[in-house]
């Protein structure tokens, strides 16, 4: 006999094979329906492919020694990622509830974890809008010529570019003053910025009419967000690689530095991505694969899906670094040119004395003859492998190296439209997730009345959220959505993670669960499947939990700012954080983490004291 | 690597007296011809130094009227293969008198384009230093074409709301006639205790 934890009334809390059987042929009206497999794949995959897999994906691969960090990503992929989705497709199909329905079901202590799930949800999808809001904000100032973040503005004076632009470049300027109007620090607020003000409201009423229906209107609208990148990525790689310098990016890209898998760091953050790259505990996939027929084979769905999103990663992170080697190399090709005319214009050369190919050369010679005069121009030294790792992560290679090359490149407006719409599409499809995990549980918590047409709770819950996000539409906006994605997607979805894990192989049982995915599919899953939920995943889990915490707790936490009076301008700063960002963090992670733990308890001592009451009472009567 | 050598000791060729004696009234111009035309680069040669000189001559005269510079007029020295050199400009009557740095540069500034145009150049490959060159007029601010396509955007979106709402409201009225249509009818079929086998046909209810 297996572990298994004991779980009285399992059996009543959940529709037998019979049941699931009637339900099937019935075609019980109340609960959504995918048209066809097709729009449940593409919401699958639109889910699971977002915005990381272009701005976090590449820089972790070329970070971590290129090429060589595939072999860890890849066995991770298969030993945690495919698992778990297994587990969430089939635990969705079988109980046939969303996130909280399912956990409660399992066993009524273990709400938390739904409720966790939908907590999570919610706040990653605040901060993941900002994001799309930006990128709309972006899109919408795309439709002229020349972009405007292709040049300065003038000063007051229109005697020059403002300051702060040619300190730092005007792409910097256009994303750190234009759009965000960012505030030195996190503590001084600044006011609401109205141009992102607008940006939320129209992504907010997106994301509304795109789900308005639940999955009757996103399924629709999959179609186009889920394959429309993959279409735009297509037509970027074609014209990344035309242009120069594209092949010493995706070298430099892919370039294996074997020394970087002994180091435990590369695991850690293959592990940590694979995790992130799945929308694993984020409660959508459960409610999805809740609307499956329940003969769907979903171990087919979780293996295609794992290797979709594999491919996707490597696919994406080609095409950025096509477009970065692109950006770098003319970079290096405009400081070198600098350096080869400040030499021409103090000796008085001519043009074709000094070119790139002999600047090296021509610079020891001047040196060894005129040292105090080469030393008084002040050349600048250009580093093409500092240029092609500069600003690759995050917003940053979006915001930044993305939007600079494109103004580089012929035709740049609809360069732009194309990235952004593509950058669009890869947000609002993972959203669609998020939006089906916090809705669906807040229907199954009674927390939103259950009569209420799925327009009106889709209408609710949008003007929510716009109300709160706009937390991050102030002028330190930016410092909040750095805070919330390093703190709110990190420890809860791994304790999450684990929780599920552990429920599904102990408390549920592991054998009833072979014995679902026996009548789902057909087959019982093999040794591979059982010894990943039972012992790797939880423990690869665990691993990446408790290093995590440990390195964080030892780590003085310090973020990074904009702040045009720095010395390292126009470098961010980094600064620590306020002592009262301590409080925010442990709500903002530490409260879906502990979710669990708590529900549980409370529900024990809820339980112990009802109990109590009736046997007070049961003796009160019998005194009587 | 000769090459080098050979080419600092050209640029050390000093030409022409005045020139240097008074380089606090000369100006530096420098001229990029590879980098401004690329493929269509001309040669530098007398030719196109006549032809400076001779628009500079322009130039003074648009800015002193009634002036009668010559082409001799304009002193070139210290040429260097980078094309580099310097010019003073001596007063059409007095040759031995020269027109002041701020006066020569008001002139250029004055014909700037016409000078540039000559060379087909621009105000960064033909430089006189120390005469700013003036900002390019930028293109007008274009806020507003943001706030249209936000506008045409929120626009269709209210519009697609609005009428999704509203095509539910419709959708939900019809089905709760049919429902009450259903009701009434089976109704009927029990006040009248025909117990037909749940078959509700409208054409029997009146």
């Amino acid at each position: 006999m297996r572990l298994v934890l004991p779980n009285p009334g399992l059996d009543l809390r959940i529709p037998n094979y019979d049941d699931l059987e009637r339900m099937d042929k019935e075609e019980a009206g109340d609960r959504p329906k995918w048209d066809n497999k097709a729009q449940y794949i593409l919401t699958c995959v639109g889910f699971c492919i977002g915005i990381g897999n272009v701005w976090r994906f590449p820089y972790l691969c070329q970070s971590h020694g290129g090429g060589a960090f595939l072999i860890p990503y890849l066995i991770l992929l298969v030993l945690e990622g495919m698992p778990l989705l297994l587990l969430e497709f089939a635990i969705g199909q079988r109980l046939r509830k969303g996130s909280v329905g399912v956990w409660r079901a399992i066993n009524p202590y273990l709400t938390g974890v739904g409720i966790a799930s939908m907590l999570v949800s919610l706040l990653i999808g605040l901060y993941y809008n900002t994001l799309i809001a930006w990128i709309m904000w972006y899109l919408f100032n795309s439709f002229q010529d020349p972009l405007p973040w292709a040049q300065c503005p003038l000063n007051e004076n229109r005697t020059e570019y403002v300051a702060e632009c040619q300190e730092s470049s005007t792409v910097d300027y256009y994303f750190y003053r234009v759009t965000l109007n960012s505030t030195t620090t996190i503590a001084d607020s600044g006011g609401l910025h109205w141009p992102i003000v607008l940006s939320l409201l129209a992504a907010w009423t997106f994301i509304c009419i795109c789900y308005i229906r639940g999955i009757g209107t996103s399924g629709k609208a999959v179609y186009v967000t889920a394959i429309l990148p993959y279409i735009v990525l297509a037509i970027f790689l074609i014209r990344g690689l035309t242009l120069k310098g594209a092949l010493s990016g995706i070298k430099f890209l892919f370039t294996p530095d074997v020394d970087e898998l002994i180091k435990p760091t590369t695991w850690l953050d293959a592990g940590a991505q694979v995790f992130y790259a799945f929308s694993i505990a984020w409660g959508g996939l459960i409610s999805f694969s809740s609307y499956n027929p329940v003969h769907n084979n979903c171990m087919q769905d979780a293996v295609i899906l794992s290797a979709i999103t594999g491919l996707t990663s490597i696919y994406a992170a080609t095409v950025t670094y096509t477009i970065i080697g692109f950006r770098a190399t003319e970079k290096y090709d405009t400081c070198m040119n600098e350096n080869i005319r400040t030499l021409l214009n103090a000796f008085d050369l001519p043009e074709d004395a000094v070119n790139q190919s002999n600047y090296d050369t021509a610079l020891i010679h001047l040196n060894s003859s005129y040292p105090e005069t080469v030393l008084g121009l002040g050349l600048k030294t250009c580093d093409m492998q500092k240029l092609l790792s500069e600003g690759v992560e995050g917003t940053g290679l979006a915001f930044i190296v993305f939007t600079e090359a494109i103004t580089k490149m012929p035709g740049s407006p609809a360069w732009s439209v194309l990235f952004f719409v593509m950058l669009l599409c890869l947000g609002i499809s993972t959203l669609f997730g998020n939006i089906e995990g916090v809705v669906v549980p807040l229907k199954d918590l009674n927390l939103l009345p259950q009569k209420w047409p799925q327009e009106a709770l889709t209408g609710v819950t949008c003007v929510v959220a716009f109300i709160l996000s706009l937390l991050f539409a102030q002028n330190s906006g930016l410092y909040w959505v750095t805070l919330f994605d390093n703190f709110a997607g990190s420890v809860p979805l791994l304790s999450i993670g684990l929780a599920e894990l552990i429920a599904v192989s102990y408390i549920y049982g592991i054998d009833r669960f072979n014995e679902d995915l026996e009548f789902m599919i057909g087959k019982k899953p093999c040794i591979f499947w059982q010894a990943s939920w039972r012992f790797i995943s939880p423990i690869i889990i665990l691993v990446i939990l408790v290093f995590y915490l440990v390195t964080q707790v030892q780590e003085e936490l310090t973020y990074l700012v904009w702040d045009p009076n720095s010395e390292v301008f126009p470098v961010l700063a980094s600064i620590p954080y306020p002592s009262w960002i301590n409080a925010i963090i442990f709500l903002v992670a530490g409260i879906p983490s502990l979710t669990v733990p708590t529900y549980a308890l409370c529900r024990l001592v809820f339980v112990c004291c009802k109990k109590k009451l009736k046997s007070n009472k049961i003796n009160l009567n019998q005194l009587s | 690597m000769r090459r080098f050598w050979l080419l600092l000791c050209l640029s050390s060729v000093v030409a022409g007296q005045s020139c240097t004696e008074n380089a606090s009234d000369g100006t530096k111009v420098r001229i990029s011809l590879a980098s401004g035309l690329k493929d269509k680069a001309y040669m530098w040669n007398e030719n196109e130094m006549f032809l400076f000189r001779s628009t500079l001559a322009y130039a003074m005269r648009k800015h002193m009227q009634g002036s009668d510079f010559q082409v001799s007029n304009i002193l070139v020295c210290r040429e260097t293969q980078r094309v580099s050199f310097w010019f003073v400009v001596t007063s059409s009557m007095d040759n031995s008198t020269l027109i002041s740095k701020e006066m020569v540069r008001e002139a250029v500034r004055k014909s700037r384009d016409r000078i540039n145009g000559a060379f087909q150049l621009t105000d960064q490959t033909l430089e006189f230093l120390g005469i700013e060159a003036i900002m390019p007029p930028q293109p007008e601010h274009i806020d507003s074409r943001w706030m249209i396509v936000f506008s045409v955007f929120i626009s269709l979106v209210v519009f697609v709301l609005l009428l999704m709402i509203m095509l539910s409201v419709v959708q939900k009225k019809r089905k709760r006639n049919e429902k009450t249509k259903k009701e009434t009818c089976e109704e009927e079929i029990y006040r009248n205790t025909v117990v037909v086998q749940g078959i509700c046909n409208s054409t029997f209810s009146d």
